[in-house]
């Protein structure tokens, strides 16, 4: 009883000390910790119930979402059909325009006895494309990657893949474009709309699976669908932003000509926005393919399937090569759907027929020619395996080597780093109160911002905690914190190693892209050969995947930085040290913070990934979810992982966004 | 131009799709059963997949269609509950008993037929630690060099690398029960297992881990299974059971594990032919050894492997059709 006054009064004063100092304009930054150090030294008198919510106490928010699963599924409305009936004939609809693409592209139309469109005519026309759209080297591109499919022996998967793709994407970006549309025109629906947009974001992938399985049935249309949900997102989200940032001026003159509403939307507002919108375009393409693999648990065939089950049958040069395949396309698509937007309308050149048409005459040849081609040899319809050449043993060495000749100089990784680092840093995790937690959240984001965003973020702690998944997130965030420091320890030099010339920024972004479109499953499986299956091997594999976004952002914000600013500090007798530490760095920061954020959530994904190495967090219980087939549970943790987000994510951007307002970089 | 051909192109197979499709003769199925495809999962293990294929094949020859869709194996037991799924040729006990046997008790699956193949499900290394570890595959030999198979976080203990947590395998049961020197670490996944596995090989290290039979696996790395005190009814629940009487667990796992056909309730009725060719369907150990063997040992493409299992073996599929 005398302790539990005590510390009600010590909480009492805690506050009320911590309102005055937050309140205090010029307290040092330091101060927002007081509330948190103070609970954590208070916490032999705690009540357990604040440490680690009990699960036996914890809020049923698992029951109430099977409930209304339940309920969807069973419940019929009218007496004649359930919400599941209504979500699958949906779904249908997207199976003929798959079919078609896929018919076209690998399967043929055997009904009517048409093949698939032959490799050679694919290659040849997207050559052709590129040139039309931006010359020769754009075609050798296109043309290549092509011809990598074919030759590498993954024809027949990569047109399954592309033809999703090309059928997810524009669904995707028709509806993203759409939602982002009414969002601008309608604020109150804006509202709505931002936190559920944050929320699909940040959820991790798996969380989705046995909904999906309920309300659209394992099946191709489910993968496709699975893959458009998370491509809608960054496109709705560039829309927005594209739409606002179009100048009063422009509204004015399309007002001025007398435009309609739909003209001042589609001849105006979007051509205005043109830039945001490829960004999200682009997005949308990266998107689709990062979902290649998941999608594939949901029954998606093609590149992402095989892919598994190389992996599975521990096949990894063959996987590698898959993984390539999926690289490939997604620079192919990102290449060509940038130099469409870009493309500018060209003067026609005078002269006979071919000199005025040239594309059009060198794609007739090309039909022509392997229409000819195919009906010669059965070469040119599809490669036979005899035809197509493999670098899978190769690479399967590679690794055999690294993986031997690296065990055992890495042996102090797996040995001192863990038993002197990591497993104190994860029972220190492990061992804050999860009230602390709250309230170092709380008052930083008072400070930032007042009550508002402290509720929001504290909130986000608060769930976690009451859903009983404390523990396994304190293990989730240990993780990604340990990765994130290495991530900065790696991405930071780099960044600032790139951000010095043209020539090293172009090659790092292409770095960065290829790494951020390559399947990340792959990466399990050489970690745990190195690592051995324990959190040294989790964290590597976040660390592989998470590191591109800080060395992006470092880039980014450092080659921001004003050419004149930097022209003031030469001639002000700086040195390159203090031009890079005094100058650059400071006024790079905020985007640098940026990339944190984006590590961060870079990390979260992967950190769930990494369940399949064998982990006790709460990816491990995602994977028990689908197990049982428990969609609640699934979710609940889902949002559990996706609140540690944005409950960073709040508190970053809000920072950064005040930070580069001071620097006058906003 | 290059683009507009390509829209051409397509717009007259579209048409022509059309017509084709409009026109298409219907199955020629037996009277009673659907002319629908019969949905066949593809997992991502070699024997499924080949197994699938066989089951399409036979299945194909008597007039049926069939569809493979790509879907976790723990995923579809809930797609199969729903009627996405329509066969499930593969059940494991041990990996995926658990999923299983909800969903046959939810009513919405048919515990089909159960093979004669036998599953074992157990610890195992690979050959060379005999030679590190005398004594073995008795456990007590085992537990003597516990020590050879610590890591720094398990130190002094032994490590012993278990299946992913939801597989419910009681290993730490086991380890207390029989009072062993070992510690258990879960792996997220079988491909884990097989990565350590692969790079323990490599450098002749020690391990012991989680392994079941008939399995890819044993065709490419030489082992054998530790012996446990044999399993016995009574082992689970009675504590005074076993050599130790205060704790249960203190026995190995049984040693014939089911391998199961599962089926969605409505096929019966929908494909009553079908149902009765695939409730027949019968594999042995050998037969799932020699499936993934032509795969993953013999580089075959799963069509191949599958057309040759069905020429050297077309008395067995036959017997499953009459």
């Amino acid at each position: 009883m005398a302790s539990e006054r005590t510390l009600g009064a010590s909480i009492g004063g805690t506050v009320a000390a911590t309102r005055r100092l937050v309140r205090t304009p010029g307290a040092g930054p330091l101060l927002v910790l007081v509330p948190f150090v103070v609970l954590l030294a208070l916490k032999p008198i705690l009540p357990a119930a604040g440490i680690v919510w009990p699960a036996t106490i914890a809020v049923p928010f698992i029951d109430w979402i099977n409930v209304v699963v339940d309920a969807f599924r069973k419940h019929e409305i009218f007496g004649a059909f359930t919400v599941k009936d209504v979500t699958r004939a949906i779904a249908y609809g997207i199976e003929w325009p798959l079919d078609i693409m896929e018919g076209l592209l690998a399967g043929g139309f055997k009904s009517i006895g048409i093949p698939a469109i032959p490799w050679v005519m694919i290659a040849g026309l997207a050559a052709v494309f590129g040139w039309w759209l931006k010359g020769w080297r754009l075609a050798l591109l296109a043309g290549g990657c092509i011809v990598y499919f074919a030759i590498f022996d993954k024809w027949s998967l990569s047109m399954v893949t592309l033809s999703l793709v090309l059928v997810a994407a524009p669904i995707a970006g028709a509806v993203g474009v759409a939602l982002g549309v009414v969002a601008v025109k309608w604020p109150p629906f804006e509202r709505a709309l931002r936190p559920i947009l944050n929320v699909m974001q940040s959820l991790p992938h798996f969380s989705y699976l046995i909904p999906v399985a309920v309300f659209i049935g394992v099946s191709h249309r489910a993968g496709a669908i699975a893959t458009i949900l998370f491509a809608i997102p960054p496109m709705t989200r560039l829309t927005i932003l594209g739409l606002k940032g179009v100048a009063e001026e422009v509204r004015e003159a399309g007002r001025m000509a007398g435009c309609t509403h739909w003209q001042m939307l589609f001849k105006v507002e979007i051509p205005a926005a043109r830039d945001s919108l490829m960004l999200g375009v682009n997005q949308v393409i990266m998107q689709c393919l990062a979902m290649v693999v998941i999608a594939s648990f949901v029954g998606a065939r093609g590149l992402g399937q095989d892919l598994l089950l190389r992996l599975q049958s521990l096949r990894l040069g063959q996987a590698l090569e898959n993984g390539v395949a999926v690289v490939l396309m997604a620079v192919m698509l990102d290449r060509l759907s940038r130099a469409l937007s870009e493309k500018q309308p060209e003067r026609r050149p005078e002269g006979p027929f071919w000199r005025v048409h040239p594309y059009l005459v060198a794609g007739a040849a090309v039909i022509a020619a392997s229409i000819v081609a195919s009906q010669l040899t059965p070469y040119a319809q599809t490669l036979p395996r005899s035809a197509t050449i493999t670098t899978a043993p190769f690479w399967d060495e590679v690794v055999r080597v690294i993986t031997t000749t690296l065990y055992d100089p890495l042996e102090f990784i797996r040995g001192d780093l863990l038993v002197h680092v990591l497993i104190p840093l994860r029972t220190g995790f492990q061992w804050m109160p999860w009230i602390a937690v709250a309230a170092l959240v709380g008052t930083i984001g008072w400070r930032l911002a007042g009550p508002r965003l402290a509720a929001t973020a504290a909130g986000f702690v608060c769930f976690i905690a009451l859903t009983g998944f404390w523990e396994r997130a304190s293990i989730t965030a240990y993780m990604v914190f340990f990765a994130l420091l290495v991530c900065l320890l790696v991405g930071l030099p780099l960044g600032i190693w790139a951000s010095r010339t043209a020539r090293r920024t172009r090659f790092v972004q292409l770095l960065c892209d290829t790494f951020q479109t390559f399947p990340s499953f792959i990466y399990l499986i050489p970690v745990i050969m190195l690592f051995q299956v324990g959190d040294v091997a989790a964290i590597s594999a976040v660390v592989l995947y998470a590191w591109i976004p800080i060395v992006r952002y470092t880039v980014f914000g450092l080659r921001g930085v004003p050419a004149e600013t930097i022209e003031a500090a030469v001639t002000a007798g700086c040195t390159p040290r203090q031009i890079l530490w005094k100058v650059r760095m400071p006024l790079a920061f905020p985007e640098i913070m940026l990339g944190v954020n984006q590590t961060i959530m870079f990390g979260l994904f992967m950190v769930i990934l990494a369940g399949f190495i064998g982990t006790k967090d709460l990816g491990q219980e995602i994977f028990r979810a689908l197990t049982f087939a428990d969609a609640g549970k699934g979710l609940v943790i889902g949002l559990c992982v996706a609140f540690i987000g944005l409950a960073v994510d709040g508190l970053v951007t809000e920072w950064s966004t005040q930070r580069r307002r001071q620097l006058g970089l906003a | 131009m290059g683009g507009t051909t390509m829209r051409r192109w397509a717009i007259a197979l579209v048409a022509g799709a059309a017509i084709g499709l409009s026109g298409a003769v219907s199955g020629v199925a037996q009277a009673a059963d659907s002319d629908d495809p019969i949905k066949i999962p593809i997992h991502n293990w070699s024997s499924q997949i080949v197994g699938a294929h066989i089951l399409g094949k036979v299945l194909n020859g008597q007039g049926f269609s069939t569809e493979f869709i790509p879907a976790d194996s723990q995923v579809v037991y809930t797609s199969m509950c729903e009627g996405d799924i329509d066969v499930v040729h593969e059940v494991w006990q041990g990996a995926f008993g658990v999923a299983f046997e909800q969903v046959v008790g939810e009513g919405c699956v048919i515990d089909a037929a159960t093979h004669d193949a036998k599953t074992r499900e157990e610890w195992w290394y690979p050959a060379y630690v005999e030679e590190q570890c005398p004594g073995l595959p008795d456990w007590q030999a085992l537990n003597a060099c516990a020590e050879m198979f610590s890591t720094p976080e398990t130190a002094p203990k032994g490590r012993f690398l278990g299946g992913p947590v939801d597989w419910l395998k009681h290993d730490a049961e086991r380890v207390a029960g029989l009072g062993m020197d070992f510690e258990v670490v879960n792996a997220g996944s079988a491909a884990a297992i097989w990565a350590e596995l692969a790079s323990a090989f490599e450098r002749k290290a020690p391990i012991v881990h989680f392994n079941w039979t008939p399995n890819f696996i044993e065709a490419i790395y030489d082992g054998k299974f530790v012996e446990f005190p044999e399993y016995g009814e009574g082992c689970k629940d009675d504590p005074a059971w076993g050599p130790n009487p205060d704790m249960t667990y203190d026995c190995g796992n049984p040693k014939d594990g089911y391998l199961k056909i599962g089926v969605w309730k409505g096929m019966p009725d929908k494909w009553p032919t079908a149902y009765a060719i695939v409730s027949k369907m019968n594999l042995t150990n050998l037969d799932i050894a020699v499936m993934s063997k032509l795969v993953d040992i013999d580089g075959m493409e799963v069509e191949e492997a599958a057309d040759k299992w069905l020429a050297d073996n077309e008395a067995k599929w036959q017997s499953w059709l009459n």
